[in-house]
C-alpha cells in the first residue's frame, strides 16, 4: 500500500468523487487558482475548470449559502472553509438551514453538502485562529459529523460524506495534513458513524478522535513500557457516536479517559464520559476522566498554548490516575 | 383608482387568473387570521393582505417547471401564488399531519418541492444566499430557469443580502432579487433605519440593474418583473427590484401596529391592490360586479373549506418526531 499524507488523502477523495458524479463541485475561498490555503485541491481547477472548483470572495456566509441552495435542488457541493473559525460567520447557514430545511419542510429535502476545513489549534495563532469547535456542530440535529484522524480514515470518510445525502461537516486539522499512512489503491468506503480502535489492550480505554489520536498512541507507548496496557477507541464519527464499540472496550478494560482538544464544557469529551459514566456503571472500576484543552482561550505564546491542550504527559496521568496509580 | 397599464392587451383568462390569486390569498388570510383568534393557529403568523399584488404579479412571470420561488416567513401568498392548495397550508397552520410540511414548519415555513416553492425561511434574510445557490445549480446545469428571491425591507441590511448580490454578478446568476418594501420592519420604519430611502439603488453598488416598482398594481408588477426575468433567464444578469407595498395587518398577530396612523392606513387601502385590477376590469367591461362578486363567493368558500380540511386532519403521531430529521 502507498503512504500518502493526510492531505493528498483528502485530495484524491475529492478528485475521484468529482470524476464519478458530475454534480459534486468544490467551493471556498482560494480552493482554485491558488491550488487551495493548505492545498488540498491542488491541481483541481486545471482538471475540473472554475464552474466546479468555484474560488469564492471572503464570504463564509453567502458561499456556505449558495451551497446548501445547490445542494437542496440536485448538486453535491463542498464547502471549503479555509478554517472552521471563519465557520461562525457561516453558522447561521449550516444551523437554520442546512441541518432544518428537510425537517421544515416535512422531509421534501435532502441537502447533501459536506463543509470541511481545518479544525482546532496549529501553533502561534493566538485565540481567534486556534478554536476547536466540533461540540458546537456535534449538538446540532440535522448534522452529520466526522474527525478521521489517518489518512486512511480521511479519505473513506471523505468519499462516504461527499455520496451522504445529508449535510456532513468535516473536520481536518491544519497539523495533520502533513501525517503520512498507508492508503490502498483500490477504492474503498468507510461507513459514517463507525469507530475505529486504533490499538488493542486490556487495562484501559482510551476514547479520542481527530488530532489527539496522535498523543495518545505515543502515551500508550510509554504506558506498555510499564506494561500498562491500553485500548484506543478513535471514535471518526461525531454524530452520530459509535456507542457500542466505547462501551464494548470499557466493559472488557473496566476503565475509561477520554481525551478531545475541545474545551471541557458541553464537549463531545464531556457527552462521552456521561454515556460511558451510565451505561457502563456497572463496569467501571474507577471514574471516567477527561483530558481536554483548558477551558481559557488559546493564548500565543508558545509555552503557554501547549500547557492549555492535551498532551502525552496529561494522557499518561489520567491512565494511571484511572489505575490509581497516581 | 385604476391601472395604468393597458389591460386590453392581455387575454380575459390571463387576467382572471390575476384577480382569482388575490382574492383567494385575501380570503385565506382572513380565514387564517380568523382561525388564529379562536386559537386554532399557534405561533408567528405574518399575513400577506394588502401585499397580494406583489406575489401575484411576480409569479405570474414564471414558468415553475424550470423556475423558482424563495421567500421569508411571510409566505403564504407565495405559496397560493405557486399553487399550492389552500387545503395543505391551512393544515399545516393548524400543524396537522396533511400539511404541506407535515406539521414540522407552520406559518412561516411552506415548502412546495414539486411546484418549485423552495420555503418560506424564517431567519431574516438567511434565504437569500440559498436562493443564489439555487440560481447556481441552474447556471451548472446550463439550464433555463430563473430565480425568484423575495425578503423584506428589514432584511436589505442583513450582510447575507449583499455577500448574495455580490456573489450572483460575480458568477453571473439568473435571479432576481425583490425586495418587498412594506415600509415596516416588523415595528420599524425603513426610514429610521437606511441610508438610502430608494433601495434599488443599492444594485448599482454591485454593478446590477435596479428598480422601484409600484406593488400596488399587480399589471405593473407583472410588466416590470417580466423585463427583468427576461435579463436574467437571456443574458444571465441578476437584478435588484424594490417593490413597494404595504401590509394592512401588523408584523404578525400578535401586533398591534401602533406605530403607523390609522389614516396611513386607510390611505392605502384606497389603493388595494385588488379593488385596483377589479376597478379596471370592470371599467374596460372585461368583467362584471356580478362575475367579482362570484369569484369572491367561490373564494371564500375555498377559505372555509381550507379550514374545515384543517380541522378535520389528524395530528401527526408521536413516532413522527424522528421523521424528517436526516435522509
Amino acid at each position: 500500500m502507498p503512504e500518502i499524507t493526510y492531505r493528498e488523502a483528502l485530495r484524491q477523495a475529492i478528485d475521484e468523487e468529482m470524476e464519478r458524479d458530475r454534480t459534486v463541485f468544490l467551493l471556498g475561498e482560494e480552493v482554485g487558482e491558488y491550488n487551495g490555503a493548505y492545498k488540498v485541491s491542488m491541481g483541481l481547477l486545471d482538471k475540473y475548470g472554475p464552474e466546479r472548483v468555484l474560488d469564492t470572495p471572503i464570504t463564509e456566509e453567502g458561499f456556505t449559502g449558495v451551497g446548501i441552495g445547490a445542494a437542496c435542488v440536485g448538486l453535491r457541493p463542498i464547502v471549503e472553509w479555509m478554517t472552521f473559525n471563519f465557520s461562525i460567520q457561516a453558522l447561521d447557514q449550516v444551523l437554520n438551514n442546512a441541518a432544518k430545511l428537510r425537517h421544515m419542510s416535512g422531509g421534501q429535502f435532502k441537502v447533501p453538502i459536506v463543509f470541511r476545513g481545518p479544525n482546532g489549534p496549529a501553533e502561534y495563532l493566538s485565540s481567534q485562529h486556534s478554536q476547536a469547535l466540533q461540540s458546537m456542530f456535534a449538538h446540532i440535529p440535522g448534522l452529520l459529523v466526522v474527525a478521521p484522524a489517518t489518512p486512511y480514515d480521511a479519505k473513506g470518510l471523505l468519499k462516504s460524506a461527499i455520496r451522504n445525502d445529508n449535510p456532513v461537516v468535516f473536520l481536518e486539522a491544519e497539523l495533520m495534513y502533513a501525517w503520512k499512512g498507508h492508503v490502498p489503491d483500490e477504492e474503498y468506503l468507510i461507513p459514517i458513524g463507525k469507530a475505529d480502535i486504533k490499538r488493542n489492550g486490556l487495562d484501559v480505554t482510551i476514547v479520542t478522535y481527530s488530532k489527539p489520536l496522535k498523543i495518545v498512541l505515543d502515551a500508550a507507548d510509554i504506558l506498555a513500557q510499564e506494561d500498562i496496557d491500553v485500548e484506543v477507541v478513535d471514535l471518526r464519527s461525531l454524530r452520530p457516536i459509535d456507542e457500542e464499540t466505547i462501551y464494548k472496550s470499557v466493559r472488557k478494560t473496566n476503565r475509561c479517559v477520554v481525551v478531545d482538544e475541545a474545551w471541557p464544557v458541553c464537549s463531545v469529551g464531556s457527552h462521552v464520559a456521561w454515556l460511558v459514566s451510565k451505561n457502563c456503571f456497572d463496569s467501571l472500576d474507577a471514574p471516567v476522566e477527561v483530558i481536554s484543552s483548558e477551558d481559557v482561550p488559546l493564548p500565543y505564546n508558545h509555552r503557554l498554548e501547549l500547557a492549555c491542550q492535551p498532551s502525552v504527559e496529561k494522557v499518561v496521568k489520567a491512565v494511571k490516575k484511572s489505575l490509581y496509580m497516581e | 383608482m385604476t391601472s395604468v397599464v393597458e389591460v386590453t392587451k392581455y387575454e380575459r383568462v390571463f387576467l382572471w387568473k390575476l384577480l382569482k390569486e388575490m382574492i383567494l390569498i385575501r380570503r385565506v388570510e382572513e380565514k387564517a387570521g380568523q382561525l388564529y383568534g379562536l386559537r386554532k393557529i399557534g405561533g408567528f403568523c405574518h399575513l400577506y393582505i394588502g401585499q397580494e399584488a406583489v406575489a401575484v404579479g411576480s409569479i405570474a412571470c414564471l414558468d415553475l417547471k424550470k423556475d423558482y420561488v424563495i421567500t421569508a416567513y411571510r409566505d403564504h401568498g407565495h405559496a397560493i401564488a405557486c399553487g399550492m392548495h389552500p387545503n395543505p397550508m391551512m393544515a399545516e397552520l393548524f400543524g396537522k399531519i396533511t400539511g404541506c410540511s407535515r406539521g414540522k414548519g407552520g406559518s412561516m415555513h411552506l415548502f412546495d418541492a414539486e411546484k418549485h416553492m423552495l420555503g418560506g425561511n424564517g431567519i431574516v434574510g438567511a434565504q437569500i444566499p440559498f436562493a443564489t445557490g439555487v440560481a447556481y445549480k441552474i447556471k451548472y446545469n446550463k439550464e433555463d430557469g430563473v430565480v425568484l428571491c423575495f425578503f423584506g425591507d428589514g432584511a436589505i441590511h442583513q450582510g447575507a443580502f449583499h455577500e448574495s448580490v455580490n456573489l450572483a454578478k460575480i458568477w453571473g446568476l439568473p435571479i432576481i432579487y425583490i425586495c418587498e418594501n412594506n415600509q415596516y420592519g416588523m415595528g420599524t420604519d425603513f426610514r429610521r433605519v437606511s441610508s438610502v430611502h430608494d433601495f434599488s439603488v443599492m444594485g448599482a453598488s454591485y454593478g446590477i440593474p435596479g428598480k422601484q416598482i409600484n406593488g400596488m398594481d399587480v399589471l405593473e408588477v407583472y410588466e416590470e418583473v417580466s423585463e427583468f426575468v427576461k435579463l436574467a433567464r437571456e443574458e444571465r444578469m441578476p437584478s435588484l427590484l424594490e417593490i413597494k407595498t404595504y401590509r394592512y395587518k401588523g408584523h404578525s398577530m400578535s401586533d398591534p401596529a401602533k406605530y403607523r396612523t390609522s389614516e396611513e392606513v386607510s390611505e392605502y387601502k384606497k389603493q388595494d391592490p385588488i379593488l385596483i385590477l377589479k376597478d379596471t376590469l370592470i371599467e374596460k367591461g372585461i368583467i362584471t360586479e356580478h362575475d367579482y362578486q362570484s369569484l369572491d363567493e367561490e373564494c371564500k368558500q375555498i377559505a372555509l373549506e381550507s379550514a374545515d380540511f384543517a380541522e378535520e386532519s389528524d395530528e401527526p403521531p408521536l413516532e413522527t418526531i424522528y421523521e424528517d430529521v436526516l435522509a
